[in-house]
């Protein structure tokens, strides 16, 4: 930075200190409420210091959440483990279509190709409500309803594109002579896609597939709509927590902690890689 | 026996929404073996898209190549024993410059200590042999150069291809290299095709030089015989430098033979005997022709063209000197300094015998005798 005057210097760091606070706020409140019982919550004014609990995890780990009204059995393990099973398949589901897909649309003018490309990015603008009603009667038709593979295919309609679209940004900045080169000395044009395209594409690949399991994560409609009780992610899952005897804003709050947290330590890891690949994809498109 | 067998090939690029491109239109050639051949012309005249071609990263769209006796147009690249150097150099990135030229040799299934000889001995003839442990992101433009040239000569293959070798390289280091990739190919009989738009280049590495001009192929000879005997009008002002010098003119019958005249300040008289049969009928049938003379071949300081000089230039060893007759541009090479200044009026000499004569369709219809 060229200008380095104190006032200016000063100006930045309270700036910046406002968009970080702005930013953080609503997680750090969300950690400081995943520690406090219901009625620290609800006191007014809220307090800023307090006497931290543990309950609200014990509750959710345990599965037995004690309320006025009595006992209530919650499966929140089982809901995160599905978020686990659920967005882990869809994205590797995903990867294996998408990748050579996305080689496909880089590499070869094919009639149809833009067409079928755009189709794909706009099931990312269309809204899902749009396509579940019908979506879930095509589903009990088929018996697909209450499945993991069902929500894993619908889950395609949000990793997919996402897959697609990023990683044929990085694989049309691939010479395609290094491919070329390859083929020469010997190499079936097979070789040439898993040697050479795919091992170079690794980083947009990577973030491809964090982003979309991230996004996978997070999605609460379809799975709403689509499973029963014990396939739901944490997304519906933390329903539950709307309870007869009131709203349970502490265990809301922790459960959040605990699903962001797998996903907040992915990107935080990932971060140059999502950085360099969405760029990369924003440009190439 | 032909090595390379090109028959009759065109290629048609097609895109919807766009007309047709048609590249190359049929393209007939035969390389024999150990024949060095460059493929000259200007950008876009469809010497890169032969050449991938050949080697199968474009599809033929009518015609026929073979390679030592073997159809080969409809075989993937990697069954045509062909090594290609690329442009864009196109090395593997996560590999060093060692590695990448040991990639191309992997599939021959050579013992460890062959393949490092050999790349040790590539490395040499293009002198990377310090860089062998760097990687490609590491080094220049010119270097990568260098290490796609030797992977590509580091093979055994039936053709090697080179698309624009040394484009990146300095001038001192490109003749240098010139000299020893062409004993390299000379001495273990190698068939080269290389791209180029340098005709020095050309001329100086390849046997013969293919001229290629909007993908049809002008001429295809020795490079005297594309400056002494130009098939065409485009590889006459195409090859040789500075180009040759071009005058329309009017044709008449007269003395047995034809005088073509420039207006009223220059005409030539061309004795009918100089002339064999198909040409005096030609120069009967039509009322102007293009005549070209050679630089090199105006005499300065006699003769009986009078021009007005508008440059002079001593290069340290010839002078070219640019003068104007009649509205038209006419420059001569001497190897001596010439005292005159622009303004000048001086004569030139233009010979009878020196004019190549081309027809209205730019074939050539007479050669200047001797070149």
């Amino acid at each position: 930075m060229d200008h380095s005057s104190l006032a200016g210097r000063i100006f930045r760091g309270v700036a910046l200190a406002l968009v970080l606070v702005f930013f953080m706020f609503p997680i750090v409140w969300i950690l400081m409420m995943s520690f406090q019982t219901n009625e620290q919550i609800l006191r007014i004014p809220p307090r800023i210091l307090f006497e931290p609990t543990l309950a609200n995890y014990q509750a959710l780990i345990s599965g037995h959440l004690r309320t006025t009204a009595g006992n209530l059995e919650i499966s929140f393990m089982r809901n995160l483990m599905n978020s686990f099973v659920l967005s882990s398949a869809a994205v590797l589901l995903a990867l294996l279509l998408g990748v050579p897909a996305a080689y496909a649309f880089a590499r070869f003018k094919f009639r149809l190709g833009e067409s079928i490309a755009f189709t794909l990015l706009s099931f990312r603008f269309a809204p899902p409500l749009l396509v579940l009603l019908p979506l879930s009667l095509y589903y009990q038709q088929l018996g697909l309803n209450d499945t993991y593979f069902g929500i894993v295919w619908v889950y395609q309609l949000i990793a997919l594109p996402l897959i697609l679209w990023i990683v044929r940004g990085y694989f049309e900045d691939i010479s395609p002579d290094i491919e070329h080169a390859y083929r020469l000395a010997g190499h079936s044009w097979r070789e040439a896609f898993t040697r050479i395209a795919v091992p170079l594409a690794g980083p947009g690949i990577a973030a491809a597939g964090l982003l979309s399991f991230i996004f996978c994560w997070n999605n609460f409609v379809f799975a709403l709509i689509l499973a029963s009780a014990d396939k739901q992610p944490v997304t519906v899952g933390a329903l539950a927590f709307v309870t007869a005897s009131g709203i349970q804003y502490g265990q809301i709050a922790a459960a959040i902690v605990l699903s962001v947290t797998p996903t907040l330590l992915l990107a935080l890891y990932a971060q140059r890689y999502l950085v360099e690949g969405l760029s990369l994809g924003a440009v190439k498109g | 026996m032909a090595m390379l067998e090109i028959q009759n090939v065109d290629k048609v690029y097609r895109s919807r929404g766009k007309a047709p491109v048609h590249a190359v239109r049929a393209l007939d050639m035969a390389v024999k073996k150990g024949e060095i051949v460059a493929l000259l012309g200007s950008s876009g005249c469809g010497k890169t898209s032969t050449l991938r071609m050949i080697a199968g990263f474009e599809s033929v769209t009518s015609g026929a190549i073979a390679l030592s006796q073997r159809r080969i147009d409809e075989l993937p690249p990697a069954k045509r024993k062909v090594a290609m150097a690329f442009e864009g150099y196109s090395l593997y990135p996560p590999l060093t410059v060692r590695e990448n030229i040991a990639f191309a040799l992997k599939a021959q299934q050579l013992s460890r200590s062959e393949i490092s000889r050999r790349v040790e001995a590539i490395a040499r003839l293009v002198e990377i042999e310090d860089i062998l442990d760097s990687f490609p992101r590491a080094i220049s433009g010119g270097q990568q150069q260098r290490v796609s040239l030797a992977r590509a000569l580091v093979r055994d293959a039936d053709l090697y291809l080179l698309d624009e070798p040394m484009g990146q390289l300095e001038p001192q280091l490109r003749a240098v290299l010139r000299g020893r990739i062409k004993g390299l190919l000379a001495e273990r009989g190698m068939t080269a095709i290389f791209v180029t738009h340098d005709q020095t280049e050309a001329s100086a590495l390849a046997d013969r030089i293919a001229v290629m001009e909007d993908g049809v192929l002008q001429q295809f000879a020795s490079e005297k015989e594309l400056k002494n005997r130009p098939a065409n009008l485009f590889v006459a002002s195409f090859i040789g430098e500075p180009p040759m010098n071009l005058l329309e003119t009017e044709v008449a019958a007269a003395d047995g033979g034809f005088r073509l005249s420039v207006g009223s300040d220059i005409a030539f008289q061309i004795p009918g005997d100089t002339l064999d049969h198909a040409a005096r009928q030609a120069l009967a049938q039509t009322k102007r022709v293009r005549i070209g003379i050679r630089p090199q071949k105006v005499a300065v300081g006699t003769g009986d063209v009078r021009v007005r000089v508008v440059s002079n230039q001593w290069l340290g060893d010839q002078s070219h000197v640019a003068g104007e007759c009649a509205g038209h541009l006419l420059i001569a090479v001497t190897p001596s300094r010439i005292a005159a200044r622009p303004g000048d009026v001086i004569p030139f000499a233009l010979e009878p015998r020196h004019l190549h004569i081309f027809g209205a369709d730019g074939a050539c219809i007479r050669h200047a005798e001797g070149g």
